[in-house]
């Protein structure tokens, strides 16, 4: 048995001749958020719906809480919400009977569906539009229906195709800080194509571009190891007044040497050179000469968007 | 079991219910007392034939339901799939066979309410004449069972699109041919060339032969037969194709 609420393995999916999945393995356990990224049309609401038993995939497995979607696509389907892209709903109905109506689906007995539909109007601020229309709705308003639908029966697993998208910034940091709240016992994936919300809420960030998954790792980890080996980043514990920022500069003999004060005792050196790579190791012994001492020393590391740029279009260019 | 039909309840219970959310129920309950009002009062001249029955009610059933059958049914699939709904009841905890069939009987009983409030003309007659309530019981549950196989011809063409109006068309297009289907000028076309068993098989496919022996007040088995086994049919057809067409 295993601990992995969601494990897929070597899923691929073809529409025609167009390979939209290209053997994808991804396992998410309790308690992890994992943010899906990747350009448009890279197969992210494929993967997704392959998870959640909307599409078959055409190789490879999936299993949702150790059982099978394939052989048991009923009891499977239990332990997942999900909120599809542009989080459709019957706009016709008011919300309140649209929540109804899922939760009956999902199973739940009067008492308990009552229950989540007040926890569901407290916990998603939708007690002011509870007996509106969804289609007289914001599109905010009409975002948190298609996560209230998605939570209404308190999932194990929930899958969010683009939970912001279309949001404005007070309620795309509504609806993070939501999922942060929600996410402590709960296997969640979300995709998204905008990096600061992988780093707000993902504690995992899978990157997959035509098809492909290229990267698998903690936002951390990424930083780590996508370095720009352009640019040295070196921090120094001491005070550089202009004189000993000349002579840094005329030791170093790159093109590009700027020194930058970080705080009261610590300044940064950043090099960098439009030839060639700085040499982390001349770098420092040249450095040496001068007595500083060198707190950190390393390539500088990448933004998440850099390392997302970069990833895909590598891949694109192959 | 009691959980299978359970969630068919629920969907046939939203269904339903849809119908009259909208103005589209009343509006669809009006047009169709209006219109087989007319057809019985003008075309069917009822008074002027002067003969205690609904022959003149029930004749233009088939007609009538080539037009608002598909009217009731167009939206069952395409709407789903318009508006990206498909994916929400796909992913629940429900076959796609509860699904079609939970919708199906939604449209089939709106439909059953539009046809009991055409019970006034029923009365009337009573009240004129003495007319063979019996005959008129049959026509009615037959002409309810001819609507039920209208209307699952739309599901199923409902699910080939995501367009209203194009499940619209081709629902109405396939209605009329197995209407014409017991017509002399298809038959004769089909005799010339082909042999007896054919051109039965075709004549025995007619909504309209099956509709006419209901309303001589024949109801016999292989009509009951022939109605359920194109809903069947229909229904078959539609839970294949929402499998084949959810992500198109």
């Amino acid at each position: 048995m295993s601990d992995k609420l969601i494990n897929a393995t070597n899923l691929q999916k073809f529409f025609d001749q167009f390979i939209a999945v290209d053997n994808i393995d991804l396992s998410v356990s309790r308690g992890e958020v994992v943010g899906f990224l990747g350009p448009n049309g890279a197969g992210k609401s494929t993967t997704m719906k392959m998870l959640t038993g909307f599409l078959e995939p055409d190789n490879g497995e999936i299993f949702i809480n150790n059982i099978n979607l394939k052989s048991d696509p009923l009891k499977a389907k239990e332990y997942i919400g999900y909120l599809p892209e542009g989080a459709p709903s019957y706009s016709d109905m008011i919300v309140a009977d649209f929540l109804s109506f899922i939760g009956k689906m999902r199973g739940l007995n009067d008492n308990s569906l009552s229950n989540r539909l007040e926890e569901m109007a407290n916990q998603i601020n939708l007690k002011e539009m509870w007996n509106r229309p969804i289609e007289t709705l914001s599109k905010g308003f009409k975002r948190r229906v298609g996560i209230a639908q998605a939570l209404i029966h308190d999932p194990d697993i929930l899958i969010l195709d683009e939970p912001t998208d279309g949001l404005d910034p007070n309620q795309k940091h509504e609806m993070r800080n939501l999922i942060k709240r929600i996410s402590t016992n709960k296997a969640i994936v979300i995709s998204t194509h905008i990096l600061e919300e992988v780093e707000a809420v993902c504690s995992r960030a899978v990157i997959i571009s035509n098809g492909k998954l290229l990267a698998n790792d903690t936002p951390k980890n990424l930083e780590n190891k996508f370095l720009n080996k352009n640019t040295l980043f070196i921090k120094v514990s001491n005070k550089l007044n202009n004189v000993i920022s000349k002579e840094i500069k005329s030791l170093l003999k790159y093109d590009d040497v700027k020194i930058q004060k970080t705080d009261i005792s610590t300044h940064t050196i950043l090099v960098s050179d439009s030839q060639k790579n700085p040499n982390l190791n001349t770098v420092l012994k040249q450095l040496n000469k001068l007595k500083l001492d060198v707190i950190e020393a390393n390539f500088q590391k990448l933004s998440l968007e850099e390392i997302f740029r970069k990833i895909t279009s590598d891949n694109n260019s192959k | 079991m009691n959980n299978y039909l359970n969630k068919t309840y629920i969907i046939l219970d939203r269904e339903l219910k849809g119908y009259f959310r909208t103005p589209l129920a009343s509006i669809f309950l009006l047009v169709f007392l209006a219109l087989s009002s007319g057809m019985t009062f003008f075309l069917g001249r009822f008074f002027e034939r002067d003969q205690a029955d609904l022959t003149a009610f029930f004749s233009w059933h088939p007609w009538l339901f080539l037009v608002l059958m598909p009217a009731i049914g167009m939206r069952l699939w395409a709407e789903e799939r318009r508006s990206g709904t498909i994916e929400l009841l796909i992913t629940l905890p429900v076959t796609n066979t509860q699904l079609v069939v939970g919708k199906f009987l939604a449209s089939w009983i709106f439909t059953l309410i539009a046809l009991i409030l055409t019970m006034p003309i029923w009365i009337t007659v009573n009240y004129l004449g003495e007319p063979d309530n019996h005959i008129i019981l049959i026509s009615y549950f037959g002409s309810w069972l001819m609507a039920g196989a209208f209307l699952a011809l739309t599901s199923c063409m409902s699910a080939l699109t995501k367009n209203q109006v194009i499940a619209f068309i081709i629902s109405s297009i396939s209605g009329f041919v197995l209407i014409m289907a017991g017509f002399n000028l298809v038959l004769s076309a089909v005799r010339s060339w082909s042999p007896n068993w054919i051109t039965e098989t075709i004549s025995s496919m007619s909504f309209l032969s099956h509709f006419s022996r209901i309303q001589m007040g024949v109801f016999d088995l292989s009509t009951l037969v022939f109605f359920i086994s194109i809903i069947i049919l229909c229904l078959w057809i539609n839970v294949q194709l929402v499998q084949v067409k959810k992500a198109d």
